[in-house]
């Protein structure tokens, strides 16, 4: 490729000046909360004696290990019957593609763009009258439904690329529709799978709406919706909510920095696709 | 719309069994159904009535949907969502043209590949984080003000999210931060699948990189733009997290945005209907903003 010095020169200062802006709101959140509890630093400054114990009585004002508990049980919920229901719901769309799949996958796909915001009043009534409201069931059972159309699009994707002559090979060898599915299609769908699981998580963990609508008690909400109270109650406090944000980022930055390929290539693939 | 039934799918539909599909599909349909579609009927319904969420609830017909035209208040919200596409759209996407253009040569380098990484952290993290990082970086001790006094700007100097005039745009750019990483690599993505020949030849034309750019470049990466366009139109009309945490909606009511706004109508005020019927203008506009931007950037491409 013909690239000349000084057009490389200008793509690195132009990256490096963008990645500058991506992460000193992260630095600035990392030396603030070194500051001694209660007092107003100024920007950017690193304090004359860190205050490292920020951390630990924020992990303690947080209930940090409740929380993790809590957001761990959620996505525990969420994502494995979302891959499952999505996974099912897309295999019959792509590849058994039954009379009136088309009308039926269409009406999956109204659902992509629609905003949180504009069922949250009824989902409230509903949760209520369910009797959920203030579980974590109030937040697992609408995230199920509301990532639907994106899981069954996904997995549709997927298994419309799958050779019909597979099936064909594997229903001469006797196989019914479940055993070709759960032996012969799950199996081969995981790197599909995979980065489902990884977007689920993400969106998962981060749910903020449903959490502090349908969910009073921080304690059992997600980490986001849990970050929310948090700072109600401790906005005043910068240095403290500082290393309390820092701790809720925490989880999620280590599992993001350790499944990072996979994490990169989901978000564009699940862009590109949504 | 039926489609005339092919040879193809003539002989799947007399296979036995073929009804079996709609087996697989029950439980993800139920679950869509309950959660999703009925919630969604309802709103509708909502809509036409005045109820305090409680009580009984009366008709009104379409006057909901007249109040939000005909209260200052409320159609504010929505001018407010168009103001923040300008931040949450057009300046990630153009931003990410340039960036990813400019830095195309190096894709592969070292660099590039950390960027990769980096430009992700802030889709990674909630909305709420990100809106507390800025609330304090904007904020009148903040970084931003450290900087300008540094350069001699003390003057402009304010609490940015707690200023009339320019609360909006700094819940804007708060957006354009979490956003124009994506959009960056995104179209990065896009410009690797572009033939390298095509530049060559270019360059053995004489073409500068503007011409490139705007010969090869842009015309290629059509359905790209289209994905970030899309991506971050839904995300600054539904914009929720972000404006709750750094402003509440204020100071007045200079950064209150739809969402916000069918969150305090409904919870607060217990104005059921009215937040209902905000709620179907937000779906409609999003249905109405996303619908022509994915006809105008797919058809070409097939």
């Amino acid at each position: 490729m013909i690239v000349n010095r000084r057009e490389v020169l200008t793509g690195r200062i132009l990256l490096v000046l963008l990645m500058a802006i991506t992460v000193v709101p992260f630095l600035s959140l990392f030396v603030t909360a070194l500051h001694p509890a209660g007092t107003y630093p100024s920007g950017l400054s690193w304090p004359a004696h860190p205050h490292w114990g920020n951390f630990t009585d924020a992990f303690r004002a947080a209930h940090m290990g409740e929380l993790l508990l809590s957001s761990v049980l959620i996505v525990a919920g969420v994502v494995p019957i979302s891959l499952l229901l999505g996974t099912m719901a897309g295999f019959a769309f792509g590849h058994l593609r039954m009379p009136g799949h088309r009308v039926g996958f269409l009406i999956f796909v109204l659902g992509l763009t629609l905003p949180f915001e504009g069922i949250i009043t009824p989902l409230y009534y509903q949760i209520r009258d369910l009797g959920l409201l203030n579980t974590r069931w109030a937040i697992i059972l609408p995230l199920i439904g509301l990532f639907m159309p994106f899981s069954v699009l996904w997995m549709r994707a997927h298994f419309v690329t799958m050779p019909d002559e597979l099936s064909e090979a594997a229903r001469i060898d006797g196989a019914g529709t479940w055993q070709l599915f759960w032996r012969v299609h799950v199996p081969l769908s995981r790197p599909a799978l995979s980065s489902l699981a990884i977007l689920l998580f993400l969106w998962t963990w981060n749910q903020f709406l449903l959490a502090i609508v349908l969910v009073d008690d921080p304690a059992k909400r997600t980490m986001a919706g849990a970050l929310g109270a948090f700072q109600g109650q401790w906005g005043t406090d910068i240095p403290l909510l500082c290393a309390g944000s820092l701790l809720i980022l925490a989880p999620t930055l280590a599992v993001f920095l350790i499944f990072q390929r996979r994490f990169v290539a989901a978000l564009l693939q699940g862009s590109i696709k949504g | 719309m039926p489609a005339p039934v092919t040879g193809r799918r003539a002989r799947r539909a007399r296979r036995p069994g073929a009804w079996l599909g709609w087996l697989f599909v029950a439980p993800a349909a139920v679950m869509y159904a309950v959660f999703v579609l009925r919630p969604l009927g309802l709103t509708v319904q909502y809509s036409f009535y005045d109820w305090n969420g409680i009580g009984a609830s009366t008709w009104v017909g379409l006057e909901n949907y007249a109040r939000l035209f005909t209260e200052p208040e409320l159609f504010a919200t929505i001018v407010h969502a168009f103001e923040l596409i300008l931040f949450f759209s057009l300046i990630p996407v153009l931003l990410g043209l340039f960036v990813a253009a400019t830095i195309r040569g190096i894709a592969q380098s070292r660099l590039a590949l950390v960027a990769r990484t980096v430009l992700f952290l802030p889709q990674v993290i909630p909305l709420v984080a990100a809106g507390i990082m800025w609330s304090w970086l904007l904020s009148s001790t903040g970084l931003a003000n450290q900087l300008l006094s540094a350069v001699g700007l003390g003057g402009v100097t304010r609490a940015w999210l707690g200023d009339f005039g320019t609360a909006l745009p700094a819940v804007g750019v708060i957006g354009a931060w979490v956003l124009v990483g994506l959009c960056t690599l995104l179209l990065l993505a896009g410009m690797s699948k572009i033939d390298p020949a095509l530049y060559e030849s270019a360059r053995l034309d004489g073409a500068g990189p503007v011409r490139e750019f705007f010969a090869i470049t842009l015309p290629s990466l059509r359905q790209e733009i289209g994905v970030c366009v899309t991506v971050t139109v839904i995300a600054a009309l539904a914009s929720f997290d972000v404006v709750y945490i750094s402003t509440q909606g204020g100071p007045g009511n200079s950064t209150m945005v739809p969402g916000l706004e069918i969150f305090y109508l409904a919870f607060s005020e217990r104005e059921v209907g009215r937040a209902s019927a905000l709620a179907v203008v937000l779906i409609v506009l999003v249905l109405a903003c996303v619908l022509p931007i994915q006809r105008l950037t797919r058809d070409g491409s097939r």
